[in-house]
């Protein structure tokens, strides 16, 4: 296994970054992580999660499609898909790393695959970096989701024990990234990346939520889930905003818009979120008339419509991020937790 | 504290006064607490919380329980009238008698008038009482936005000294005045970066007591401003700039807009820049203070200086 010590990590970004563009979490203004380009000085966080989720790189809130010029009696078409270039993420945790895995199989293990997601992620290395201090918030083992990186996650492993960051690539695109950055690693024993395994699933197992019970989403019983009356507490204070969309590392929902630009057309798609009140719009209206359909919609598809379509996966990889963020607090642990408690199911 | 709340909606559910109750619930922590209605002694015993978490302000939440009310009432006098011209002598469904009962923080109580000044909430649907701010429960002595006034528009108060006496957060508008103080690069560079974290969830404009338009004109799909695409970088920052136009002189300054920010954005600043620029031009205005005083922004005095965007305050408020 490679390694380089903690005070000697920014020689790693500074080799990488100068090459390509890296992004990594770093503090903002607000004392929050979110994923920056590095740049000569940016150093990277401590924090434990990004406000934002990685799905930003592969998915991000407003992608460029198509960009149509009428140039004299021509009309010019310019796709952006051609200008991605390479880049590698580092510092992403294992819930995100497996929510890219909830989006691949609808973009692109499906038919269609979706060629700007393809596109991203083949442009991208991915570089997960184990959970050394999982949060009360956490509940990624809920899903067998393991923060101590020992299964293969990401195109690269890496982990941070005895001020030392071990590397250990999982793909081609992996190795490729160490025979980049093997100039400034040297070889170590992994002695001390097993201990910390170890330290990080003891820690996982004593954490609040480590094993919810989600023996009622097992693909029956949908209509008595759907039907249940528990949809009418969990939406009563929803206020309809996004926040639990777009800082969700699975939610891939999106809209298409074009934008007139006085000599041509330029087409975007964005992030939608299925809590707003225009979403899936047609004709005459959103089809799912107040909140307590769209909050049903959003954890319906998380735990039931996903995974009956995709061999029981679930979409939720516990990372906690909608239990921190929701401005009325509701979330997907008091879901479940209501799913199993009510006398209707 | 939270069992003097829990007792006294008890009683008022026991004697009919009320027959919903607008509060807080446990959540899975304690700090993780979501408004909800209570409607039964059990439910209350069981969930109902008032701590210091409780920050949530629930005036926004009684337009819809009090629409909700009136549309029941409307109804039921509807199928009187059609019953009357069926059979004139057809007996009349008595109307349904429905009171919901808010617990109000000092804050929220600003919120809730200005709500009822603006005609939306019937004030006869809310028995409303008059609570501690959840920072006081908190050992702190007045929060960041304190306007330093008592409970308004409160049927009664609980657990509150009413004589003490209370003086404004005098450090309120210190972080404004900080920012009036950057050069005008130097402001757009700080607005620019805050904006730049951004995500458009709408988290602000949803929770925010004074955003209560049926529907927003962001949400117009007929036109380029909807609340999802960002054509440029630069339509969040107009999203943000354009709300707090829309919200100039009937904004509280509850918090709510930067307390649910996912980002941390301190939209604050912007509402007290208004509410600054307010009390400096056209003299002392705290939104929702009381029902009599006229809005700053919809009274017109032959006295009120005429001020551009680009407002010098060192000639005479601008008056020559």
């Amino acid at each position: 296994m490679l390694c380089i010590s903690k005070d000697k990590i920014d020689s790693l970004f500074e080799l990488i970054g100068s090459k390509q563009p890296l992004y990594l979490p770093a503090d903002n203004n607000s004392g929050k992580a979110d994923f920056v380009k590095w740049e000569k000085g940016k150093k990277l966080s401590s924090a434990l999660k990004t406000v934002r989720s990685a799905k930003d790189f592969f998915f991000p809130k407003t992608e460029h499609m198509v960009s149509y010029k009428v140039e004299g009696k021509e009309i010019k078409v310019e796709d952006p898909r051609k200008d991605i270039e390479d880049f590698v993420i580092f510092g992403v945790r294992s819930c995100d790393a497996k929510g890219f895995e909830c989006i691949d199989n609808v973009y692109l293990n499906m038919n269609p695959v979706d060629s700007y997601y393809k596109n991203r992620r083949e442009h991208g290395t991915v570089i997960t970096l184990a959970c050394n201090e999982p949060e009360k918030t956490c509940f990624c083992s809920t899903y067998k989701i393991d923060a101590s990186l020992a299964n293969a996650s990401g195109d690269v492993s890496c982990w941070l024990a005895d001020d030392k960051y071990y590397f250990q690539p999982n793909t081609e695109k992996g190795k490729k990234f160490i025979e980049n950055a093997k100039t400034v690693l040297s070889e170590a024993d992994k002695k001390p990346v097993e201990l910390l395994q170890k330290e990080i699933q003891e820690k996982t197992e004593k954490l609040p939520f480590a094993h919810l019970n989600l023996s009622k989403f097992q693909g029956k019983d949908m209509l008595k889930i759907f039907n249940s009356k528990i949809w009418d507490s969990v939406s009563q204070a929803c206020i309809g905003c996004g926040t639990c969309t777009y800082i969700c590392p699975t939610c891939m929902c999106f809209d298409v818009r074009d934008f007139d630009t006085g000599n041509g057309i330029r087409q975007v798609r964005c992030w939608d979120s299925c809590m707003y009140n225009d979403f899936t719009q047609m004709a005459a209206e959103n089809p799912r008339h107040t909140q307590k359909e769209r909050s049903r919609q959003r954890f319906m598809h998380k735990l039931m419509y996903y995974p009956m379509a995709h061999e029981g996966m679930f979409s939720c990889v516990g990372c906690g991020r909608c239990l921190e963020n929701c401005p009325i607090n509701m979330n997907i642990v008091k879901v479940i937790n209501a799913v199993n408690e009510t006398d209707d199911i | 504290m939270q069992e003097k709340l829990i007792e006294r909606a008890k009683t008022l559910l026991a004697e009919g006064k009320v027959q919903k109750v607008l509060g807080w619930k446990k959540g899975l922590f304690e700090d993780d607490i979501t408004p909800a209605v209570f409607t039964s002694a059990e439910e209350l015993d069981k969930d109902f919380v008032f701590n210091k978490y409780c920050k949530a302000n629930l005036s926004k939440y009684l337009v819809k329980i009090t629409k909700d009310i009136e549309i029941k009432k409307s109804t039921t006098r509807m199928n009187n009238t059609m019953a009357k011209q069926r059979d004139p002598n057809a007996a009349e469904t008595p109307l349904p008698k429905e009171v919901v009962l808010a617990f109000l923080k000092p804050s929220d109580t600003y919120s809730f008038t200005q709500l009822l000044k603006e005609n939306r909430i019937n004030r006869d649907d809310v028995y409303a009482i008059g609570v501690p701010c959840q920072d006081t429960l908190d050992g702190k002595e007045l929060c960041d936005n304190c306007k330093g006034k008592k409970h308004v528009s409160c049927d009664e108060l609980l657990g509150v000294d009413e004589n003490a006496e209370i003086t404004p957060n005098s450090k309120r508008m210190e972080e404004v005045a900080k920012i009036e103080e950057m050069t005008p690069s130097e402001r757009f560079e700080f607005w620019r970066g805050e904006f730049s974290r951004c995500i458009r969830c709408n988290a602000c404009r949803n929770i925010c007591p004074a955003c209560t338009c049926e529907k927003c004109v962001f949400d117009n799909n007929a036109l380029y401003t909807t609340q999802k695409v960002a054509e440029t970088d630069f339509e969040e920052n107009l999203f943000h700039i354009i709300r707090a136009w829309h919200v100039a002189g009937r904004c509280t300054d509850c918090g709510e807009c930067s307390r649910v920010c996912p980002q941390h954005i301190p939209l604050y600043l912007l509402n007290r820049k208004f509410i600054k620029d307010i009390n400096e031009i056209y003299g002392e205005y705290q939104a929702g203070a009381d029902m009599e005083t006229k809005p700053a922004m919809l009274r017109f005095e032959e006295s009120d200086p005429e001020t551009t965007i680009v407002y010098d305050r060192s000639k005479n408020g601008g008056n020559e």
